[in-house]
């Protein structure tokens, strides 16, 4: 039985040093997207295009905005930013999908036939990147959408995907956001 | 190097009253032949073994027996036998002319519960799964199928019932690996456990009084005989190009010293599928274990380590970012990366560690009693390391570190006709969420008290007459330390119910302090009868509490690893099980059976339940929560073993479960559809212990499920086009026919050697499983051809 006690005290002792150093700070998220905005230089215009979503995966959707109409016949010089604005300064993300350009590419799809969207910048291997583009407006007026899509580890060389068509991209959406426009 | 063991798990269970034990087994000479008119004494009977060499003493008091086998030519073995249950004693004679002494092992049948089946696992099937996980072993158990996430993580499902359902117990010890999540596979090494039991049921009390699903209990290699013997198993397999070395070491003793030590190597590149290769579905794994014991008339002194060391690659393809996603990787059919074979992990993966550290001690009494006393501390770190960019690629997503202390007693004291057994644990858990992730944990920080307290009692009324029951107190009390997002803890409903527990702020985020206590009685009932005539009729009905785990309490963001937001809640109650269970066996010479219906009610059944979308930056996401309903499963598990021949075998098993979500009158998710196996073995001792065996599996298609299929505008081409993405149809039908051989062979004087050559998926057939949690990507694993070498000296 003096084994018994021997180890009862020792496991007293375990027990009673055993301190644990939870760290309670928040996580700093450091890798969502919570805002893109999408630049438009042409006919004299500047078109900016906003999705900002300020609680991240939470569940508040993105707020959309669009600052201006585009003007038929067209071409308008594009730039795409995505930034992380839960950090502080915010964080630019297109930095890093350009750092890594080979395992990014940035999607544009207009619906209703109003313009045609083409890449400027390419990554080291030649194949479109994304990040700067140029939209030219069609010659018909009317409304629809543009929607931007970042994908990640995607395919580069899968079919069509060097001139802009998703189909067969595969990878996985970083970024998702489709903004109601008018073309007039 | 002068020994050499035969180890054989019984498939039947002995039984017999108190203080009429039975001592049986088999004797062989040095090349497993039967030795037949061996003579086997002991000082109150004795006996010679029959033309197969088989033995067996009837109406063998309690306590300490010396035996003695002899045969002419022979050395004669010397050991002693502890007789407090039926014992096996399977015995392989040395040639006196080469002075090799005899080693014996003998298995003492233990069990939980003595009116509820237990089914063992054989040692056979442990080393033929050597380089697999735990859970591929268990699938031999009719009733066991196999929750995957992809190939390397398995989880058993008991019937129908899975992770915090089913807790798992090493020498006691019950595993605290972050068990909750299903793509968290049990952190153990397969390759040391020396005996493997699962209990379709609750009624283990001793254990725990949660495990609604069942229990599986592993104990490693206990060697009650003075000898030193190794075994080392090397397996080679196709199929991911790889394999296993595992190497054990084992000093045996009646009295004074024991130990025995455990390694095991694991490393597998890129699995292939009948058609393409799985990328980055390669794993790695370096375990050991390891315990000393000093063992007195009185009393006894161990202490056991082990480690679980694995890094998993998860399958690229099924990395996915929002729900057009999962709508094109469900169409395609066809995973959207695959690349060449190669042996290296990327991102996204899993690294574990696990060590387990137990320090027990045991006092007896006298002949009938005793008191065993443990304590054990485990510390489980996981990481989870996803597709990251910029500095943070090699960072890991998700990082927790869980720490268990715990400590119990238990008094064992056996009467004439009466066996109590009683005993007390409490437990201290603390897990740190580490956020230097930069990335919002799933699981959160918290603390977890527990205590419990049960007593068991099995009464013998007649010979062939006992009836067992139990009771378990369980107390528990777990506090969280959780940020919620503002607009989540709105969207959720908490200010209301828990504006109390904010504690603190920080932008965009509440610190809470949740708390949640629970009380818990648990109880088991059973009653045996055994027939004459080789028939046995168990019953048991047990009730078992269950807690909502981290998990279903405080999930709340985007599951990275499924492509789902999964919400659990705060308001979630303890889910209250009762399962009655009845066995009918039957255990002749030439055919044995055995028949298990059940029929389970749980009220307040957890479950993740589809709600529907949130859009987020990336998109849309479905939307999971964890919801409570009350559920009704029941079915059948049926195995047979038919001795056609001396040397010709037949098996099959059968298992069913019908899962009903009561509430909502539709099926329950994920339940195993119906599986028959069946094989036929040939074995030929004489042909250097020639083994044959040719299986079939078929799995049925499960047409029991909920329709939790929806719809969502995905972007097509700009415009927004609505789609039906059908998470729910389970897939085809299959049928797998695998192979097995072996043959022993004498390669050198002291070292036996037994080579065994097999085929998995022998057709390359392709096809997906319901329980897989990539069955949307990919195709399971196709044919795999394993070379396995075991060495014994």
């Amino acid at each position: 039985m003096k084994n018994l006690k021997i180890m009862a005290l020792a496991l007293t002792a375990i027990f009673t040093f055993n301190s644990c150093s939870n760290d309670d700070s928040p996580v700093n998220e450091e890798e969502v997207i919570t805002t893109v905005i999408a630049r438009f230089v042409g006919g004299g215009q500047i078109i900016t295009l906003t999705s900002r979503d300020a609680d991240g995966d939470g569940p508040n959707a993105p707020t959309v905005t669009v600052s201006g109409n585009f003007a038929i016949s067209t071409t308008y010089t594009g730039t795409v930013q995505f930034l992380n604005e839960l950090e502080n300064p915010a964080e630019d993300i297109s930095e890093e999908v350009a750092e890594e350009d080979l395992e990014h590419q940035v999607f544009y799809q207009i619906s209703n036939s109003l313009g045609n969207f083409n890449y400027v910048d390419f990554d080291s291997e030649g194949k479109p990147l994304g990040l700067e583009f140029t939209f030219t407006t069609g010659i018909n007026p009317g409304t629809g959408n543009i929607t931007v899509i970042l994908r990640h580890l995607l395919n580069k060389s899968a079919a069509g995907v060097s001139t802009g068509d998703i189909t067969n991209a595969g990878g996985s959406t970083d970024a998702e956001v489709s903004f109601p426009v008018v073309v007039e | 190097m002068r020994y050499l063991i035969i180890l054989f798990f019984l498939l039947w269970f002995g039984f017999s009253s108190y203080g009429q034990f039975t001592l049986s087994g088999t004797i062989t000479n040095e090349k497993n032949q039967p030795l037949t008119g061996s003579h086997i004494h002991t000082k109150y009977l004795n006996t010679a073994s029959n033309p197969i060499g088989e033995f067996e003493i009837n109406g063998l008091p309690k306590g300490e027996l010396r035996v003695y086998i002899s045969y002419l030519g022979y050395t004669t073995c010397d050991t002693l036998v502890d007789m407090t249950e039926d014992v096996v004693l399977n015995v392989q004679l040395k040639p006196s002319e080469t002075k090799l002494e005899s080693v014996t092992v003998k298995q003492k049948t233990t069990k939980v519960s003595s009116s509820l089946s237990e089914q063992r696992i054989s040692k056979a099937s442990i080393e033929r799964n050597s380089s697999k996980t735990l859970a591929d072993a268990l699938k031999e158990v009719p009733g066991v199928s196999l929750l995957r996430t992809g190939t390397t993580i398995v989880k058993p499902v008991i019937n129908g019932l899975h992770s915090s359902r089913v807790p798992i117990f090493s020498n006691q010890v019950r595993l605290e690996d972050q068990q909750w999540g299903t793509e968290h596979a049990p952190n153990f090494d397969l390759n040391a456990a020396g005996k493997i039991s699962v209990v379709k049921g609750a009624s283990g009390l001793q254990y725990s009084g949660d495990a609604v699903g069942g229990m599986v209990i592993i104990e490693s290699m206990s060697v009650k005989q003075d000898t030193l013997f190794g075994k080392t198993i090397v397996s080679g397999s196709s199929n991911g190009r790889g394999g296993t070395i595992s190497s054990s070491i084992h000093k045996g003793n009646l009295k004074g010293w024991r130990w025995n030590a455990l390694g095991t190597f694991t490393y597998f590149g890129d699995r292939e599928a009948p058609d393409y290769i799985l990328s980055n579905s390669g794993n790695r794994e370096l375990n050991f274990s390891g315990d000393v014991s000093y063992i007195k008339e009185n009393y006894e002194l161990s202490a056991f380590y082990s480690l679980y060391n694995a890094t998993i690659g998860i399958l690229s393809a099924s990395h996915i970012g929002n729900v057009t996603d999962l709508y094109n990787s469900i169409n395609n059919q066809v995973p959207y990366r695959i690349d060449d074979f190669t042996y290296s992990i990327e991102q996204p993966r899993q690294a574990i560690h696990h060590h387990l550290f137990k320090f027990n001690y045991l006092q007896r009494f006298d002949e009938s009693s005793s008191i065993s006393t443990f304590y054990s501390l485990q510390f489980n770190n996981r990481n989870e390391f996803d597709i990251r960019r910029g500095e943070n690629v090699n960072k890991s997503a998700l990082d927790l570190e869980l720490t268990t202390h715990s400590l119990q007693s238990d008094y064992k004291k056996e009467w004439e006709r009466f066996t109590l057994k009683t005993g007390i644990s409490g437990l201290f858990q603390n897990n740190f969420a580490n956020p230097r992730t930069g990335v919002r944990p799933l699981i959160p920080t918290y603390v977890r008290f527990d205590g419990s307290g049960y007593g068991i009692g099995t009464y013998e009324i007649k010979e062939d007459l006992i009836v067992d029951g139990g009771i378990r107190y369980d107390f528990s009390t777990i506090e969280a330390t959780k940020y919620y997002l503002k607009s989540r803890w709105d969207e959720r409903g908490y200010q209301g119910d828990f504006g109390d527990i904010i504690i603190g702020e920080a932008a965009s985020q509440w610190l809470t302090k949740p708390r949640f206590t629970f009380h818990n009685v648990s109880a088991s009932l059973g009653v045996r009868k055994d027939f004459q005539s080789d028939w046995k009729w168990l019953n048991n009905l047990s009730l078992s509490n269950r807690n909502p785990n981290p998990s279903e309490f405080f999930s709340d963001g985007l599951h990275h690893s499924t492509g789902q937001i999964e919400l659990g809640d705060l308001r979630l109650k303890k889910e209250e099980s009762l399962k009655f269970s009845s066995s009918l066996s039957k255990n002749g010479k030439s055919f044995s059976m055995e028949i298990n219906p059940f029929l389970h009610y749980i009220s307040n059944f957890m479950y993740l339940r589809p709600i529907g979308f949130e859009t987020t930056i990336r998109g849309a996401f479905p939307v999971w929560e964890f919801q409570q309903t009350n559920a009704r499963l029941m079915g059948l598990d049926f195995h047979s073993t038919w001795n056609i021949h001396s040397n010709w075998q037949h098996k099959f098993s059968f298992a069913y479960v019908n899962g009903e979500d009561e509430s909502k009158n539709q099926p329950l998710i994920d339940m195993p559809p119906m599986t028959i196996s069946s094989s036929i073995d040939f074995k030929k001792p004489k042909w250097n212990g020639l083994l044959l065996e040719l299986q079939s599996e078929t799995v049925f298609r499960q047409n029991r499920y909920p329709n939790f299929n929806f719809e969502t505008d995905i972007v097509l081409d700009g415009e927004f086009v609505p789609v039906l993405v059908d998470i729910s149809t389970p897939p085809k039908a299959y049928q797998l026919f695998h192979f097995y051989s072996e043959m022993k062979v004498k390669t050198f004087k002291n070292l036996d050697t037994t080579i065994a050559l097999s085929i998995q998926n022998i057709f390359n057939t392709n096809y997906r499983d319901y329980l897989n949690r990539q069955r949307f990507f990919v195709d399971e694993m196709g044919r795999n051809i394993q070379l396995q070498v075991k060495f014994n000296y």
